[in-house]
Order: structure tokens, then sequence, then C-alpha cells
């Protein structure tokens, strides 16, 4: 049985999440698979929220299944599909099944995914999110109503490092900061010094909140820079791609977990932040061998 | 001043399928300025619904006319009053007000719109018009900088930028499209008063204006 | 397509085309004779509505013919020609008329072999059409 995530963040030296990324589908085996592959090897398992874009099983569902396992999740909420109302009602929902860790989003937008003609909703972004868990924490509902039964949530929000430029993104995640929360994940790192001058700043301006480096599969060198080019927020630097491309024909895959074994173990050992979250999207089978790579 | 762009010719040959004889209906107000329904304009689509016609073998009549707002009823009678007896169907290239205005005040003819209107914009070059307002009904521009994040943000946050920027500070959707939060954050940056986007802004109130929206003068 | 008189017209500039024009006429060189020329101050005169016209009152081909680039004697007027023949081509494309039934060329005052070179091709072009 895993410990309750903030009890993890609280008092482990390195927390350790990973994703397990719902299905297009009704069916839910795959879904169990990994979340029984992964559920006791990490602190926590993220459940993605129709993940750029593209309409899935909805990551409040598969957290429910990470519980029933015996797993601790992190429901993700984006701004993108639910309006305050529909977030509120999901979020009493949520913690009544025993899910209470969250993930605060803005959300990627409607163009990137498979329903490019839906009407986006945005009726939040994300500090208003995190301000939102707050008030329902307090007892409240935005409308300033008491709730019959009340929420405790462990409140998460993302960061991106490598934006450019990077001030307007400081500023945000001040806000972020300011309104509160228990853990941040970053979008994907691989520059590590970046990764420390970020993290330099950041304890400046919140000495508390755990922040997590996001780490990003990468399989190839195709698929690198196809992630430059289309996936909101990742910038791979040229001399991965190099690497990548290097390696022998078939063995990408294999280089992509070395890279992300060599960063993971490299933060841990120079204590550059306080943990990692790991995303292989559609990979999720080959995240024990990334935790290895990694020693952990 | 609103922005409109033709239909595309099939869509407005099928509107017209069956019909003998129209009126073709331009405006000289805001879709003049933007290319898309002046009196040009009418001449212009006429020459082609009649070429695409005699094409087929069944040669459209089109009667022609400007008006000079099409979104002010006076205006609308005056012009096309007598025209009006004279044809099945009226085809505006005014904007959606323009084409509903025309519609109320001839119930017995089905009107047509030739245009898209797509936004509240200006020109931002010759012949290249851009989206300005959000039409939200509670400016924020004063501590934006004078940018509308409502309709130049793509997700319209009001604690922005979203995590998608991308390199150089282009949107998430377009990598031709500015980042209105960047923008922003320069403007502000700019003039010292970068504390304006500092602060955070509660929920926006997205019912400013209830649709459909009618605003009444008080001397009304 | 069936335009009994297959007229070609030719919008041309009087400081150059239409000089041209007049030059073939008075060198009696041979050139079809069902082309109509009408004489504009400036090939930028010709607006997009005028080609379209020229069509719907049964012209089969049109050209505009002005100055070489650079040489406008009113600076841009050949230049906007160029951009409106452009435009006036796709808007006929959306009719059906088709395979450069339009379209702009540039003379000097003293190129009377390329004038009758153009005119003779636009009408084998028509003619190619007709029989089809």
């Amino acid at each position: 049985m895993a410990i309750h995530f903030r009890e993890a963040l609280k008092t482990k030296d390195f927390t350790v999440t990973t994703e397990a990324g719902p299905v297009k589908g009704a069916s839910t085996e795959k879904m169990q698979g990994h979340i029984e592959l992964l559920k006791d090897r990490v602190d926590a398992l993220n459940v993605t929220d129709n993940q750029s874009s593209v309409m899935r099983y909805p990551s409040l569902g598969t957290c429910l299944l990470v519980k029933e396992h015996g797993g601790e999740p992190i429901l993700q909420i984006t701004c993108r599909d639910r309006n305050r109302l529909a977030i509120q009602a999901d979020l009493l929902f949520a913690y009544s099944r025993g899910v209470d860790n969250v993930l605060c989003l803005t959300g990627d937008s409607i163009d990137v995914g498979d329903h490019k003609e839906a009407k986006p909703v945005f009726d939040l972004d994300s500090a208003q999110l995190i301000h939102l868990v707050h008030t329902l924490n307090s007892g409240k509902d935005m409308a300033g109503n008491e709730l019959d039964g009340g929420v405790d949530f462990c409140i998460g929000a993302s960061a991106t490092p490598s934006a450019d430029p990077i001030e307007p993104q400081l500023v945000k995640f001040q806000k972020k900061l300011d309104a509160g929360v228990d853990f941040i994940q970053t979008q994907a790192v691989y520059d590590l010094e970046e990764l420390k001058r970020f993290m330099e700043r950041t304890r400046k301006m919140d000495e508390k909140a755990k922040i997590l480096a996001g780490i990003v599969l990468l399989v190839g060198a195709k698929m690198a820079a196809f992630m430059n080019e289309n996936v909101p927020g990742i910038f791979v630097p040229q001399y991965l791609i190099d690497e990548l491309a290097q390696a022998p024909k078939g063995t990408g895959l294999s280089k992509g977990i070395e890279i992300a074994g060599r960063l993971i173990r490299q933060i841990r050992e120079e204590r550059i932040c306080d943990g990692v979250h790991i995303m292989a999207i559609g990979r999720e089978e080959r995240v024990p061998e990334i935790l290895e790579a990694a020693g952990l | 001043m609103i922005i409109a762009e033709r239909k595309p010719l099939e869509e407005i040959k099928s509107m017209l399928s069956g019909y003998k004889k129209i009126l073709l209906v331009g405006c000289r107000t805001c879709v003049t300025i933007c290319w898309a329904g002046g009196e040009k304009e009418v001449g212009i689509l006429s020459s082609q619904l009649k070429l695409a016609s005699s094409g087929e073998g069944n040669e459209l009549s089109i009667l022609e006319a400007t008006v000079e707002r099409q979104c002010e009823k006076e205006m609308v009678i005056e012009e096309l009053r007598d025209k009006v007896q004279e044809v099945e169907a009226i085809l505006s290239m005014g904007c959606g007000v323009g084409v509903q205005t025309i519609a109320e005040i001839f119930e017995e003819k089905p009107v047509f719109p030739a245009l898209n209107t797509t936004f509240i914009g200006m020109p931002e070059a010759e012949g290249v018009w851009v989206e300005k307002c959000g039409t939200c009904g509670d400016c924020m521009l004063y501590w934006t900088g004078g940018i509308c994040p409502v309709v130049r943000c793509a997700k319209g946050l009001l604690n922005g930028p979203c995590g998608g920027t991308r390199k150089g500070g282009k949107c998430e959707i377009d990598p031709e499209k500015d980042c209105a939060w960047v923008l922003i954050y320069r403007r502000l940056e700019k003039q010292g008063r970068l504390d304006l986007m500092r602060k955070y802004y509660e929920p926006k109130n997205y019912r400013a204006v209830k649709r459909p929206g009618r605003v009444e003068a008080a001397t009304a | 397509m069936n335009r009994e008189d297959n007229k070609i017209v030719a919008f041309c500039c009087e400081h150059s085309a239409y000089q041209v024009a007049d030059k073939a006429g008075r060198m009696r060189l041979h050139y079809p004779d069902n082309v109509r020329i009408i004489r504009v101050p400036c090939a930028g005169r010709v607006d997009v509505q005028h080609i379209l016209k020229a069509f719907e009152k049964g012209a089969a081909g049109v050209l505009v013919m002005g100055c070489q680039e650079g040489a406008c004697q009113h600076l841009t007027g050949n230049t906007r020609a160029k951009k409106r023949v452009k435009y006036a081509e796709d808007l006929l494309k959306e009719v059906g008329i088709d395979g450069g039934r339009v379209k702009m060329v540039n003379l000097a005052p003293d190129m009377a072999q390329r004038f009758i070179r153009e005119v003779k091709e636009m009408a084998e072009k028509i003619e190619g059409e007709m029989r089809r």
C-alpha cells in the first residue's frame, strides 16, 4: 500500500512520480496493467486529462483504478474542457473516493488534439484553479456557499524552466507559488545547468514547495525533433538529438532510457531538486528500466 | 470595426440554387473597408455569379444595390424598398448584423449571407486585418497595457502566460502569432508597470454581457 | 463554353502596348481580327471588375498589357495590374474559367512581334478550349 503522497513529499529525500496514461476507449485492461507495474515503484502516479487535447478515458476514472489497486494517484485537471462548476463537482467526487492529490493545469489548446472543432472552455486558468482548490479546502465553494462535507487536497502545479522568454513565465510561476502549492512538476528538462538556475530562483520565491523535475523519455532523434515542433512546452537541445541520431539503428529507445537514467541520477546525486516526474508517453512499460538506469 | 470575409463561391451558389432573380446588396461601411462586401465586391460577385450560372445554362438575374450602412433600418428601407419587389431573394454582402436587419425588414423574402463575419478588428497593414477586441463587456485593457487577453491570448487567460509558449514568445497554437502575455509583459515593462501583471486576477465574469446583449441609453 | 465571337479583349497602356498595337497595324503585321483593343492611360487603371465584365459581356480571353517592370510612367501601375490580374485569375477559376484566359503582359513600345505572339497565343488557347 503506497503511503500518502503528502507524507512522501514531507519525509522522503527524493520523490519520484510517473504517469499512467488513459486509453482511448472503455477498456481498462491496459491501464490496469500499467498501474500494477508501476504503483509500488514510485511515490505516486499522475493520470493525465485528455492529454494533448486528445479525447481519452477520464483522469478521474483511472485515478479510481489506481486507488483500487492500492496505488497513490495524482488527478490532473485542466481548464480546457470544464467550467468552474464541472471542476468543483469533479473535485468533490474525487475526494469522496479517496483521490486527494490534484495537479492544476491550464491545458493544451484544442488545436493540437484530435477534436479540432470543439469549443474550448478555459473558464479558469491554472492560477485560478489553484485558488479554487484552496477555497474548497477551506470548506466553501467558489460562490461562497458552505460545503456539506469538506475536502483536503494536496495541490500541485506545473512550471516550464526552459521557456523562452523566461520572464513572463516567472511572473506566472510566482502567482502559482503565492497561491500555495505543495509540489511542482516541471515540463521536460534536459539542461541541468538551466535547471540549477531555475532552482536558485525558485528557492528565493518559495522555500517549501517540492520541485520535481520533469523527465520525458526520448525514443529517437526524429521523435525528439517532432516534439520540439509540435508539443507545447518541450525543448530538446540539439546535442541530445545528435546523441540519439548517432545511436545504432534500432537502439534509439535504449539510448533514450540511458539518457533519462543519466539525467535522473545526476539530479539526485547533486541534489538539484526534490525529485523527478517521469513521463514515458505511451511507453509506461519501460519506466522500470529508467528507474533502474537511474539507480533507484 | 467588423471584419468579414466572403464565403466560398460554391457555398453561395448552393444557397441560391433554384432562384432566378436576386438582389445583391453591399454595404459602404465596415465590409467596404475590409474589402469583403462593398460596392466593388458586389460588382465582382455579380459578374462571377452571372458567369457561373450562364455556364450552367440558366443565367441568374441580379439586381445590384449598396446601402450606406446595412445595420440602419432607415437606410436599408430607403435603398432597397423598391428593388425588393422585383426579386425572389436577397443576397447580402453585409456583416451578420446587416443580413439580419434586411431579413427583419423584408420578412417575406429569403435573405442569404454572402459573407462570414469573423471578428472585431483593425487593419494591421494594407489588406491584412487582425482581431483586437473580445467584446467581453468587462474591459480590462487598463491593466494589460492596452492588449486584450480575452481574444489575443488563444486561451483567453487572465493570469498568463500558459506553459505552452513557443521559443521567441510565439503562441502555442500558431508559431506565426505572438503570445499575448509576452506582448503584455513587454508593454508593461516599457511603462514600468509590471506590478499590474504580477497581480493575481480572479476568474472572469463571463456573464458581464448576457447574450443576446442589449444596451439602452438613459435618454432612450 | 459557347462564346460565339471568341473575342479577345486587350487592355493596352497608352505608353507602351497601345503604341505597339498601333505600330503593328501600320506595319500591316497580321494578328487575329477578333481582338478588341481598349486604350487605357496605364495598366494600373484596369481593375478586377473590368476584367470580369469583359468575360461577362462575351470575351473568351483578356490580356492586360502594360509597360515593362520598372518602366511604368506612373511608377507602380504595372505592379498593381499584375496583382489584380492574379486575383482575377483566381476569381475566374472559381467559376470554372481556367487555363490562362487572363494574362498580364509587359511590353516596351517597340515590341511589335511580342504583341503579335501574345495575341496569337491567346487566340490558340481559346480555339483549343472550343474544340474540346
